[in-house]
């Protein structure tokens, strides 16, 4: 079974893998014969036990009661941002389901009514089941108009829920600040985005309630159970 | 580096004028060999002390419909001892696609050369098992063949699946027992990963064993050629997920080369510093999957908290903690988080004391010793000769490590040190991993103190990269790069490139064919675990059934990578 003898690395052709620590093969003394290091293995899970008990674990997370802080580059469910009057930024440029590597977003543009738009989508759809939150899209949005949230909870009980439309993308609880993952990032430009955003927020919420809608602004609740 | 191949001739003159032809103007040494020369060929620049070629690294197929010889199958070579590399093209025929099997030669090249003939219908004559390896057996047709429709969908059943027929060595009946044949895996919990082992057992001892894989198949290499070469860079993430990063920078280095670009030094020391995490993470995985396969799941936790506090920085990083898509071609994604040095210093204190932890639960451990020294044992020339390459080829005691052989990024400016091991088995597997580990973090903590280069995080080319977005935004010109960038995607010259770095569990290559368009004519990678776990029954004949499990974990075999 064997094949042919190695033959060692001449230093001359070689010179740099020969910089390497040789080990010596383990041979177990007679404490090891005697099982005698468990005890100090003992030691260890002992130590990491009282440390447990009595500093609490240091590493679980009780989720979801719990949940682990992600960075503002988290990739999670995607946004639609709106204009200050509440419509949808997206002009239809179709840059995004270019971009996508997973061809997961679904877009028909449609004519906007206000001459100095050219487009808007009139569906605007990602299926999330084929996501794979590559964060492509919003590198390739001229506009700002699809960022990414924090939100990684995404489980759905049909293929048909999976499908995010305009109204999943641009639910209000979306520009809640701490919400926001994945964007283009402007330092300077932030607190200003931020108060745009709020703006853009209460006046949804004004509308609604004009129209004698129940506000939507708060989380959403966890779900029971 | 030595001089080429084609300098020493004493070694071509022996075969007939014209069957072998060196490329000029390749990335690497290049010769077109007619195939009826190539067995021998093989043999003599394996065992010629001008050549030495004893590690054959891959084996693909390449398609040109518009040739006359459409098909051609690429092998690259690669001589430890001498630090060269090789590519040898054999051009075939559609009508004829037969060509000598080089398993003789170099054992590595069984799957390689049954991936070829699943993907493009390449025969190798003297194959004794040439069969589907990635796809199903009812599978018809070669998807990477340029005329198979990727959008094609087959029904496939299970009343073909495959039942092998094992070689059982003769003289080995003993009537104590009985014998039986059975499947471990597909999805059996201790295979991590959809694998499946076929053995034939007397009592408990494997007589003989068959590995079937597959499951996890998803021809990442035709997807490649239906997208752009930026659009790849999230697929590789999905090779070893274990270490995605380093799938990242394997295959934008492949990339930058073709397109001549130069990364800038903030992107390069980013790449270097959390590689190295990545293998951390890597190594941690592999070894706390070895130890809580032979029963000490303590070491498991204690593995899986470092994983954990890396991830958090790569996240911070990229914005995801598995499937990171941080590189790009040209670059990093985004620039690094402001607090990245405090945060990989932090990761430094942290990760040592839980390695300390396990090496005190478990290197002295004579119930470990007892279970793991000696236990699937394979010997240096063995392991090469299958093709082996990382720390499990290190745990053999050959000194092979491409950061060293061919130092990229920053590894030619760090004081680091290759540990080997030579016992080559479960034990030494799990020793290299923790050295390793060390040296790591050392490279790490070197590059650390050096400080972070200031500069850019991808290079200024708006050929090549998105221009920031605030100049997107607001200036036409850079507006119109973004939209052309976008729509048309990078634009690579046409010309092959292969480009390997050192994965978590080997050389990783990326072999890269343009035809000059936005897409990838060819993408091949060179997975190292496809080599080592096509060595798996040689391990596992005549050991017990534990001792398979136990040897599986320490390879660090990664379904994604081996099946792509």
């Amino acid at each position: 079974m064997s094949a042919e003898p190695l033959r060692k690395p001449s230093e001359e052709q070689h010179p740099k893998v020969y910089h390497s620590t040789e080990i010596e093969p383990y041979k177990p003394g007679l404490a090891e014969r005697l099982y005698l290091p468990l005890f100090a293995g003992l030691m260890v899970t002992i130590r990491h036990f009282f440390r447990n008990v009595f500093k609490g674990p240091e590493y679980s997370i009780n989720y979801p009661e719990e949940r682990r802080q992600y960075s503002h580059r988290y990739r999670g469910h995607h946004i639609l941002t709106t204009r200050p009057d509440g419509s949808v930024r997206c002009v239809a440029c179709f840059l995004c389901s270019t971009a996508c590597p997973a061809e997961c977003i679904n877009i028909e543009a449609g004519e906007h009514p206000d001459e100095n738009i050219e487009k808007y989508p009139l569906v605007y759809e990602i299926d999330m089941l084929r996501c794979v939150f590559c964060g492509y899209c919003v590198d390739a949005c001229p506009e700002e108009a699809i960022i990414m949230s924090n939100n990684y909870d995404m489980a759905y009980f049909t293929r048909e829920q999976s499908i995010a439309g305009k109204s999943d993308l641009m639910k209000p609880f979306t520009f809640d600040e701490d919400r926001l993952g994945y964007r283009p990032r402007f330092p300077e430009e932030d607190v200003q985005r931020a108060k745009m955003r709020r703006e853009a927020f209460s006046l949804v919420e004004a509308a609604r309630r004009a129209r004698g809608e129940a506000p939507t602004g708060e989380l959403p609740q966890q779900p029971a159970g | 580096m030595a001089t080429t191949v084609t300098d020493t001739p004493t070694l071509l003159e022996k075969y007939p004028a014209g069957s072998i032809l060196p490329q000029e103007g390749m990335d690497q040494e290049t010769w077109v060999v007619s195939r009826d020369v190539l067995a021998d060929l093989a043999r003599d620049l394996r065992d010629s002390n001008e050549t030495q070629f004893d590690l054959l690294l891959d084996v693909c197929g390449v398609d040109y419909p518009d040739r006359e010889e459409r098909f051609e199958a690429v092998y690259h070579l690669y001589s430890i001892p001498r630090n060269q590399r090789l590519r040898l093209k054999v051009p075939v025929t559609e009508e004829d696609p037969i060509l000598p099997s080089l398993i003789p030669v170099w054992k590595a090249a069984d799957w390689f050369e049954r991936e070829a003939y699943d993907m493009f219908g390449l025969r190798f004559e003297g194959h004794p098992n040439l069969r589907r390896i990635l796809t199903h057996e009812a599978f018809q047709g070669h998807p990477l063949r340029k005329d198979y429709d990727p959008t094609r969908r087959w029904i496939l059943t299970e009343d073909k699946i495959y039942r092998p027929k094992l070689d059982v060595p003769e003289g080995l009946s003993d009537d104590m027992f009985e014998r039986m044949t059975i499947n471990i895996g597909p999805s059996h919990p201790a295979m991590h990963g959809t694998f499946r082992v076929v053995a034939e057992l007397d009592g408990e001892t494997i007589i003989a064993s068959e590995v079937e894989i597959g499951y996890l198949h998803r021809c990442f290499e035709k997807m490649c050629e239906t997208h752009n070469w930026q659009q790849v860079v999230p697929y590789t993430d999905r090779l070893n997920y274990c270490s995605s990063f380093i799938n990242n920078v394997a295959y934008c280095r492949t990339v930058e080369k073709m397109l001549g670009v130069e990364v800038p030094p903030k992107a390069v020391w980013a790449r270097t510093i959390l590689s190295e995490f990545s293998r951390v993470m890597d190594h941690c995985v592999a070894n706390g999957s070895t130890l809580v396969d032979a029963g000490a799941l303590t070491n498991f936790w204690y593995l899986f908290q470092p994983r954990e506090e890396i991830y958090g920085l790569l996240e911070a990083c990229s914005g995801a903690r598995l499937t990171v898509s941080y590189g790009r071609i040209g670059g990093l994604a985004q620039d690094l988080p402001p607090d990245f040095m405090e945060r990989s210093y932090r990761l430094l204190e942290i990760i040592p004391p839980f390695i300390e932890d396990v090496e005190k639960l478990i290197d002295k451990n004579h119930i470990f010793h007892k279970r793991a020294v000696g236990a699937a044992a394979i010997s240096a020339e063995d392991a090469v000769n299958w093709g082996w390459t990382g720390p499990c080829l290190r745990a053999c005691g050959v000194p092979f490590d491409v950061r060293k052989a061919a130092p990229y990024d920053l590894y030619d400016t760090v004081d680091w040190e290759v540990p080997i091991f030579h016992g080559g088995d479960v034990f030494d597997r799990y020793r290299v991993r923790f050295a390793e580990i060390r040296q790591s973090l050392s490279i790490i903590r070197q590059l650390l103190d050096r400080g972070m280069p200031d500069g850019p995080h991808i290079v200024d080319d708006p050929h090549v990269a998105l221009p920031p977005k605030e100049a997107a935004y607001n200036q036409m010109e850079s507006m119109i790069y973004h939209f052309k960038l976008i729509m048309d995607g990078i634009q690579v010259p046409p010309g092959e490139q292969y480009d390997m770095v050192e994965g978590a569990n080997g050389e990783l290559g990326f072999y890269c064919v343009s035809d000059g368009s936005s897409k990838p004519y060819r993408i091949k990678v060179r997975p190292p675990c496809f080599p080592i776990f096509s060595a798996f029954p040689l391990l596992i004949n005549g050991n017990s059934v534990s001792d398979l499990i136990v040897t599986l974990g320490g390879l660090n075999v990664i379904a994604g990578e081996l099946e792509r």
